[in-house]
């Protein structure tokens, strides 16, 4: 069967088993839209968080990242992975004792102001949609390949899905849906790393096979950095960003982890405070399985790559891959524009080096190469296109596009469900109508849905960056914003109103700004105010890192000015010790 | 807050630090401060520092989690707070 064919076949065949799901366990109420049923299992629970929380960037983005930046990519795996210890120790066992249903509902109660409600939901929202555009982009990439389009149709594609999925089913739908979607998509991710390692070091799993020696004796990192080298490339287990950089990085990537709502809310409604705790953990027990996995699938595919294009000894008359010889993967992605080739010096040879390192570009020229022929290689393409570059069997390569659109669907639905529950049940229903019907509340959620998914596709047709790259602005905001309102609510009793409100705003603002200034203001192309540079950064801090910062500015504002305004009233100051406390937890109620 | 409630949010706090400092030092301190030196160890083709941030970490993580669940549910029935 050839290779179109049957990804249709296992693509469709995944479709319908979600969508199967979803009608079986349709939302019939609002309770059941917003959060699942109190029956989920702590370690069923664990899987869907993993489903929910790995997304396009996690599946599609983050392997590539690894592949072209190396050691420095390490960010993304402890940053994403680090912040679960945060959601287990600080957050989940006293949000899921407070026993509400969404994050500003606590904000709101906890500062016991409106107010500070409308601002949580505001700080929810921007950080979601920015999360949502990175899932649009890998959304975009995985259609574009599987359907033989270029990406912006592909995007296209992938909002009409998103939408018909995410509108169809809730809460209880989803998190059934969530746990085949794992299934999926971490067979596909691991099944091809096993192929892989397998051929390159004879040693079955990807974590201990990065690790291992290949055919000639050398370890694969020592090549690896040696191909680089030999290319005019940085090393690859070397350190290339700044070490500030790569420190607040991970640390806004950990705080943006236990502050992003769409996790968050998961623990709201497992049936005990020590569930609370577990939970956590065995979700991320399934994340360290792709986690893990995933410096392997980086290091291997793109070891293959230079092995496809460097055919024999650099700087040799026939040491480059023939374009006209091209493998068939190759023209594929060409065909979505995210892989370009220009033969600048005419040999109809492929040269792929660093032409930026001018010692090397000097040697290159005297072997008549003329820059670096590879004018785009867009990294979001590498895990798809790994188990074609590693020669692997079709139905591998079809596994691998079901399970990039799985991981993509999984976690923009649960975003577009906490968008809309933010909107309809804690804007309309708590601040603006309070007595609309639960039927037009459920309405307003989807029409919510449909406008975010709107947003989200147009703004991921021009992504500031690469799905993981976009996911990581996401972070950064939930970080400055969400995590440190709902850290001093539980740990710091002196915090009021006035603190929370503007610490948080103060902390969004700083983030945003920052963010908008080197990405152009909306992420709309050429607003920018700088170039996006390091030159440019303050103290050299990327717009990805910034949300630590941002943190921190949100910490020093709420209590500076907590400690000049009125303390929380008496009632409030109860709450806190009696969230601090397991007993007398009931089930997560409505209002 | 009573006497007990209060030694029973101490002794959490207590807890809370030393995962904490643990969940610092690997991540932050041998993956990133402290990666350079550390990669003069080697572990098969890993150089340590390298190892922790892009493995190591991650399975002190999951056991951080499961360390400090398991120490609060005994903390729980110590101090008579738990669920029933």
């Amino acid at each position: 069967m050839d290779l179109q064919t049957m990804t249709y076949l296992v693509v469709g065949a995944t479709f319908a088993l979600y969508i199967g799901i979803a009608i079986w366990a349709r939302a019939s109420s609002t309770g059941e839209f917003y959060v699942a049923g109190k029956g989920v299992h702590p370690v069923a629970n664990g899987m869907a968080t993993a489903a929910d929380w790995m997304s396009a960037a996690s599946f599609i983005s983050m392997a590539g990242l690894i592949a072209f930046k190396g050691y420095d990519a390490s960010v993304y795996l402890m940053g994403w992975t680090g912040g679960y210890v945060l959601l287990a120790l600080l957050l989940a066992p006293y949000l899921r004792k407070f026993g509400k249903f969404t994050v500003p509902e606590f904000i709101g109660e906890r500062y016991y102001s409106q107010t500070a409600r409308i601002v949580a939901v505001l700080c929810l929202i921007v950080a979601s949609i920015t999360y949502v555009i990175g899932q649009m982009k890998g959304v975009g990439v995985a259609f574009s390949r599987f359907l033989e389009v270029d990406f912006q149709t592909g995007v296209m594609v992938g909002m009409t899905i998103v939408f018909i999925y995410a509108v169809l089913g809730g809460m209880k739908g989803i998190t059934y849906t969530q746990i085949a979607q794992y299934v999926v998509l971490i067979f596909a991710y691991t099944v091809p790393a096993i192929f892989i390692s397998l051929n390159l070091t004879g040693n079955p799993l990807p974590q201990l096979g990065l690790g291992s020696t290949m055919a000639d004796g050398t370890y694969v990192l020592d090549k690896l950095d040696l191909i680089l080298k030999d290319l005019g490339f940085a090393s690859y287990t070397g350190q290339k960003d700044s070490t500030l950089n790569m420190f607040l990085l991970t640390l806004s990537l950990m705080i943006g982890t236990a502050g992003l709502p769409h996790v968050i809310i998961r623990f709201f409604t497992v049936p005990k405070v020590a569930d609370a705790r577990t939970s956590a953990g065995w979700a991320l027990v399934f994340i360290a399985i792709l986690y893990t996995t995933a410096p392997a699938v980086g290091g291997m595919a793109f070891f293959n790559l230079t092995q496809t294009i460097q055919t024999g000894e650099v700087g040799s008359p026939t040491g480059n891959l023939v374009y006209d010889e091209r493998p068939n993967w190759f023209k594929n992605w060409e065909k979505t524009g995210l892989l370009q080739f220009e033969d600048k010096n005419g040999d109809g040879r492929v040269q792929y080096y660093n032409d930026k390192n001018a010692e090397f570009a000097a040697k290159a020229e005297a072997w008549g190469w003329k820059g670096n022929e590879m004018v785009k290689v867009d990294r979001d393409i590498m895990v798809l296109a790994n188990p074609e570059i590693a020669k692997l069997p079709n139905w591998v390569i079809a596994l691998v596009a079901a399970g990039g659109l799985a991981a993509a669907l999984s976690t923009a639905a649960g975003l577009l469900l906490a968008i809309s529950s933010s909107i309809s049940h804690d804007l309309l229903k708590g601040v603006f109508m309070k007595d609309i019907s639960e039927k037009n509340e459920l309405m307003a959620g989807r029409i919510a849905m449909a406008a975010a998914i709107g947003v989200a596709g147009y703004l991921g047709m021009n992504p500031p960056g690469f799905a993981a790259q976009v996911v990581a602005l996401a972070f950064g905001l939930a970080a400055s914003s969400i995590f440190p309102a709902l850290m001093m609510g539980i740990f710091n009793k002196g915090v009021n109103r006035t603190g929370a409100v503007l610490g948080m705003l103060s902390g969004l603002l700083f983030t945003l700004i920052y963010i908008f200034w080197f990405k152009g203001w909306f992420f709309v192309p050429g607003t920018e105010m700088a170039p996006n540079k390091p030159a440019n950064w303050f103290l050299g801090i990327s717009p990805e890192a910034i949300g630590a910062v941002g943190a921190l500015v949100n910490f020093v504002v709420a209590i500076v000015v907590s400690k000049i305004t009125a303390p929380p009233p008496e009632h409030i100051q109860h709450l806190v010790e009696d969230i601090r406390v397991p007993k007398g937890a009931g089930a997560a109620t409505d209002h | 807050m009573s006497d007990s409630r209060s030694a029973y949010w101490a002794a959490n706090l207590r807890l809370l630090t030393m995962c904490l400092v643990i969940w610092f030092v690997v991540s932050f301190g041998f993956g990133i401060l402290l990666a350079e030196p550390l990669n003069a160890i080697r572990l098969g083709g890993y150089g340590l520092g390298f190892w922790f941030a892009q493995q190591g970490s991650i399975y002190t993580f999951l056991v951080l989690i499961f360390f400090y669940a398991y120490r609060m549910n005994k903390l729980d029935k110590q101090f008579d707070v738990h669920e029933d």
